[in-house]
């Protein structure tokens, strides 16, 4: 993919807003000092009228997004993944997730992508924090053709959502014209029998160049990109666990509660198969360039394809 | 306020107070200092102030109420009942399995419950979400707030009140339940808030300080936030913990526990002889 454009996907996270900003009055957009980054910028030149900067407060922007959908507006509130799932983590419990009122978590910089900002700003848990309030859909898009259309999935569902996007720019690989989204269905990249790997986020890309590293030594991976964890798209993993028998989790969240122990906890309930999972191991992350964190904790293409080849070959 | 309204609304209040003995004896749990504190206020805003209609909870143009000291929740309850949102019987099904009166605010299941609240500090930052929220869409709708006095020791509620004043919500009237107690003791001993007052003012609040227990202050603190423009309002309210419960008043114990069925009946005896002087005269 070395050709390709990249892009980050918290671009297409403005981008989507601005469209939908045109189309919708009934959309509100709260940030807290990171507008800029978080790409809410892009909606609030659009919109000055309907984007409120709440300033360093991140406790406070979730809960007054609750009120504004209380109103029968749709809020999209912003920071980075740190704080929008860490620090107000019981304003997103309480206030959006027990009123299943109309907000939309947009939060960027999530992962160990984040870089040389270092462990303090490094989100590896919002996976687990918010899978684990009822009602909430978790996603994390791929790319930013497929952060667009998850944004304007999210618009159109009925309740709180929570969405991840990288800093990093990252290969754009769906072909727009042709993409669907639809929440709490998976994509299969490449079909496979030997081994399903079952990725998000970023790690989708390292996925499918691990999937043709694995072909050039026969092995036939099959490569699927889980852009929601929750709801997870239940057939499609049991679907993989059957017919290829193992499945490898790949994801830029620790190996606590992400998308890895999802696709466990289905499988040992369900059709018990052997699974590995990738993520970072139970540690803090630390200041980096991203490309070399990533691999640093083997989430790259190469490192995906020797861990698949180790599972396989066991 | 003509005295015979006047009246009118002392009598809802010895209600409301009643509904909160009543609901806590049959829950064994709950909070009835506060809610006893805030009773005149509630009887004021569901009797007089708000624009709601028990008949449609959910008009889109209603005036909104957000109970950001979510436990008292007996009072807010007990007002809401008494104005016809729901049958007063529910009340003894507080905090029961399968009641819709949860323990503390739940806008999906108790109709006239604008907002869930319960954790502090939250839902006077949705008062404000809301307040912006009638901004954009129009409307009429003002917001109205009951924190307590140590509630606002929650940070989050000062990044609520920088952000009233930074977006000029006067459409939000935030009220302050000073009785003076928390869980712990008395607020100055456990973390001071004071000077209340000359905080709000330093976050641009427009402030007024009454008894909260006087109707008549009530009123005119009301009619008072109506001509203030550019600038929230807030209203720092004077009570007493346990009003009108002769053993609950500013007892500290009395925050966060239900009375026996000895004390139930000496409350509510005072409750009824107060009720019948109300309607005596």
């Amino acid at each position: 993919m070395a050709d390709v454009k990249k892009i980050a996907t918290r671009m297409g996270y403005g981008a989507a807003l601005k469209e939908l900003g045109a189309l919708h009055d009934n959309i509100v957009v709260f940030d807290a000092d990171l507008a800029g980054s978080t790409q809410t910028a892009t909606f609030g030149k659009a919109f000055p009228g309907r984007h409120f900067n709440c300033g360093i407060a991140e406790g406070n922007m979730m809960a007054v997004a609750a009120g504004a959908a209380a109103m029968g507006m749709v809020a999209f509130a912003s920071s980075f993944a740190m704080f929008a799932a860490g620090r107000a983590y019981e304003q997103v419990r309480n206030s959006i997730g027990y009123t299943q009122l109309n907000v939309k978590i947009g939060a960027s910089h999530g992962g160990i992508s984040v870089g040389e900002d270092g462990a303090s700003h490094q989100c590896l848990e919002d996976y687990a924090l918010m899978r684990s309030i009822p009602g909430m859909v978790v996603m994390s898009p791929a790319d930013e053709v497929e952060a667009r259309a998850m944004v304007k999935a999210a618009y159109e569902h009925q309740g709180p959502v929570y969405m991840r996007f990288g800093r990093s720019p990252v290969p754009v690989f769906h072909d727009e014209a042709a993409f669907r989204f639809e929440i709490g269905k998976g994509e299969v990249m490449r079909e496979g029998t030997d081994i399903a790997i079952i990725a998000n986020g970023l790690l989708v890309a390292e996925a499918v160049e691990a999937g043709e590293l694995l072909a050039a030594q026969g092995i036939s991976a099959r490569i699927i990109n889980m852009a929601t964890v929750k709801p997870l798209d239940e057939a499609l993993v049991l679907k993989a666990a059957e017919e290829c028998g193992r499945i490898l989790t790949c994801e830029e969240h620790s190996v606590i509660g992400g998308l890895g122990d999802a696709v466990c906890s289905l499988l040992s309930e369900k059709r018990p198969t052997p699974v590995r999972r990738i993520g970072t191991p139970d540690v803090f992350g630390h200041s980096g360039p991203a490309a070399e964190l990533l691999r640093q904790f083997g989430l790259c293409g190469p490192c995906i394809a020797q861990a698949a080849l180790d599972f396989v070959r066991g | 306020m003509t005295a015979k309204e006047k009246r009118a609304l002392e009598i809802n209040a010895c209600k409301v107070r009643m509904g909160v003995i009543e609901g806590t004896y049959a829950a064994k749990s709950g909070h009835p200092g506060g809610s006893l504190s805030s009773a005149d206020l509630f009887t004021y805003l569901y009797f007089q102030e708000l624009n709601i209609d028990p008949a449609q909870p959910d008009k889109p143009d209603r005036d909104r109420f957000v109970l950001s000291k979510g436990h008292c929740a007996p009072g807010l309850y007990a007002a809401l009942a008494l104005r016809g949102f729901f049958p007063w019987e529910d009340l003894k099904t507080l905090r029961h399995i399968g009641s819709h009166l949860q323990g503390h605010p739940n806008m999906r299941s108790t109709p006239g419950v604008d907002m869930s609240t319960g954790s502090l500090g939250q839902g006077v930052s949705a008062a404000c979400g809301m307040a912006l929220a009638a901004k954009l869409q129009g409307s009429p709708c003002r917001v109205y707030t009951l924190l307590g006095d140590g509630e606002i020791e929650e940070g989050q509620v000062w990044e609520a009140f920088m952000f009233a004043h930074h977006y000029k919500l006067d459409n939000l009237r935030v009220i302050i339940d000073n009785n003076g107690l928390q869980i712990d003791g008395p607020v100055e001993q456990v973390m001071s808030s004071y000077p209340i007052l000359d905080k709000l003012a330093a976050f641009g609040f427009e402030t007024v300080e009454i008894d909260g227990h006087d109707f008549d202050a009530l009123e005119g603190a009301f009619a008072q936030a109506e001509t203030v423009k550019g600038k929230p309002f807030a209203i720092l309210m004077k009570t007493t913990k346990g009003k009108g419960v002769s053993f609950m008043e500013d007892q500290v114990g009395w925050h966060g526990k239900a009375p026996n069925q000895e004390q139930y009946e000496i409350a509510m005896a005072e409750l009824k002889a107060r009720l019948a002087e109300l309607e005596a005269d």
